[in-house]
């Protein structure tokens, strides 16, 4: 017999969604309390500067809604055309040279050695910034747009051949073994069974880093590695606000119709 | 003459492989061309010693200097800070622009949803290095610059994945909690917000562990972190201090790395 009195809860609380655990929630939210008071703490803000700046950023937003493309069209133009040659070798370079890395990086094609040698490249390329190799080949190769593209093309490979790899290893099995139960070589079976799966992937990927290495294009160019991020810092560096938002607007014209693009022809192949 | 009757077969038709076969030439061709290009103005005589050139930076870089890493704790904590102030600002800003951009919540889908967009895509094409080289020249070197730079690039990154992730819940989940009568806010708070926090966190970690690696090279535009020791080391070619400052660099990313992905496993 329950009696009818039994008190049921009228409220009803929401229960935290993560870190369950009260104790730990409290010391969390403690650790990151404490962070976050140090952090602020450790920036240093000179309000006269911010205040003296608050002018100049004025007359960037200015630059910005009345770009100057004219006066320097010119260094414009040559940035701008560095940045779209260095873009376009270095992806095409990048996809030849990461193809054979991506094949070689993926379990269920390459032998052990050659597939821990792969994947230490991709390694390798993976973790430093592309500024940071940047920097160093521009002291080894001088600078210009040609260290620019070795920049890129040693990033494309990090990118694409992991990717590569990854997408090799989870393709369908049975097509692997169906053409290798018709006698196929590996190369066959590469040819036959690997290559049209992976196909309509590494196009998009492709794409997809094409788009990557134009952003990035932009930037290896403060470092001395050429393109459009030299003419951005040299503006700047001049002050001329007008025109460093001419370049700032083209650059994001240029994403835009990269991404749209490619976008449209990933669908179109897929 | 029995030849001709038999049709062969083709794996495509004349018109297509004569298309593909432009296609590919025509590619060929633009990349020659840009080759072309882009090596006008190279001066080969560098790029032939670069070996050289390597072997000699290879041989000043090691040993790395490894007592310079007195020097670096300080720059390194700032890195740290601006990564994570800087995600913290982009974030804040990011929720609101993702719920203006998300077509299921959006208030107007003629006005507010494109300028969401245009603010995602703005801040999207413009790296942080070039958002950090407009704000020092704005608000003047230092950790400020840098965190803002971080935080205005983090915003399109950290908004596109969440509106994207708005746009996919399970609506039926919506449904249900406005029939019980709630408002807009609160079918916000029970059905939306519950549906996208893991979406939320794991994007948040991995914008954090990728501004890490953006915040160590900030400083060569002068927005503070290990950038301002690094550029000082290379302008001085001590480049055993830039090998030091290489290595503090690649144990921190990969420090950062192994903290998202714990994060990730933990919230996903």
């Amino acid at each position: 017999m329950q009696s009818p009195t039994t008190s049921y809860p009228t409220r009803w609380k929401r229960p935290p969604l993560i870190l369950t655990h009260p104790v730990w929630r409290r010391v969390i939210y403690l650790g990151a309390l404490i962070y976050l008071v140090l952090a602020v703490q450790s920036i240093e803000i000179d309000w006269q500067r911010v205040w003296l700046g608050l002018d100049r950023g004025w007359k960037f937003v200015e630059g910005f809604l009345v770009p100057d493309f004219v006066t320097r069209w010119r260094d414009i133009s040559e940035g701008l055309m560095e940045s779209l040659t260095m873009t376009v070798t270095s992806t095409v370079a990048g996809i030849l040279i990461s193809v054979p890395i991506g094949i070689g990086a993926a379990r269920n094609l390459a032998p052990a050695p050659v597939y821990l040698a792969c994947r230490s490249i991709i390694t390798l390329s993976r973790s430093f910034q592309e500024v940071i190799i940047a920097i160093l080949l521009v002291a080894m190769f001088g600078f210009g747009p040609f260290a620019g593209f070795l920049t890129l093309a040693f990033a494309t490979i990090g990118f694409l051949s992991k990717l590569l790899a990854e997408d090799i290893e989870e393709c369908d099995h049975s097509q692997l073994e169906a053409i290798r139960a018709t006698g196929a070589s590996w190369w066959q079976v590469v040819n036959y069974a690997v290559q049209p799966q992976v196909m309509p992937r590494l196009v998009g990927l492709s794409l997809y880093r094409l788009d990557i290495n134009f952003r990035e294009s932009a930037v290896i160019g403060i470092v001395g590695a050429g393109g459009i991020g030299a003419t951005l810092n040299t503006a700047i560096d001049r002050y001329e606000y007008d025109s460093a938002g001419a370049i700032l607007i083209i650059i994001i014209a240029i994403v835009l119709v990269v991404e749209y693009s490619s976008s449209w022809i990933r669908r179109w192949v897929q | 003459m029995t030849d001709t009757s038999t049709p062969v077969w083709h794996y495509r038709t004349p018109k297509q492989t004569l298309l593909r076969w432009l296609g590919w030439f025509s590619l060929v061709a633009l990349t020659v061309l840009c080759w072309q290009l882009m090596t006008e103005n190279t001066i080969w005589a560098f790029v032939s010693d670069a070996p050289d050139q390597a072997a000699d930076i290879g041989e000043r870089m090691f040993p790395p200097a490894w007592g310079y890493i007195g020097e670096l704790w300080e720059p390194l904590w700032d890195t740290i800070n601006i990564a994570t102030l800087g995600t913290l600002i982009g974030v804040a800003i990011a929720v609101p622009v993702a719920f203006l951009a998300a077509s299921n919540t959006t208030p107007s889908t003629r006005f507010v949803r494109p300028l969401a967009l245009l603010v995602i895509v703005a801040s999207r094409s413009i790296n942080s290095l070039i958002w950090a080289l407009l704000l020092v020249a704005i608000i003047g070197p230092g950790l400020l610059a840098g965190v803002i730079a971080i935080g205005l690039r983090s915003i399109g990154f950290v908004a596109k994945l969440l509106y994207e992730a708005i746009e996919e819940i399970d609506t039926t989940q919506v449904e249900a909690v406005r029939a019980t009568g709630a408002s807009g806010a609160q079918v916000i708070d029970y059905a939306i917000v519950p549906q996208i926090l893991p979406a939320f966190w794991g994007i948040s970690v991995f914008r954090w562990d990728i501004n890490i690696r953006e915040s160590t090279i900030l400083g060569l535009v002068g927005a503070g972190g290990l950038g301002i020791q690094l550029s000082a080391s290379l302008a001085t070619l001590a480049w055993n201090q830039v090998a030091m400052i290489f290595v503090v660099i690649l144990v921190t990313v990969i420090a950062s790395e192994w903290v998202s992905a714990r994060v990730r496993q933990a919230v996903i």
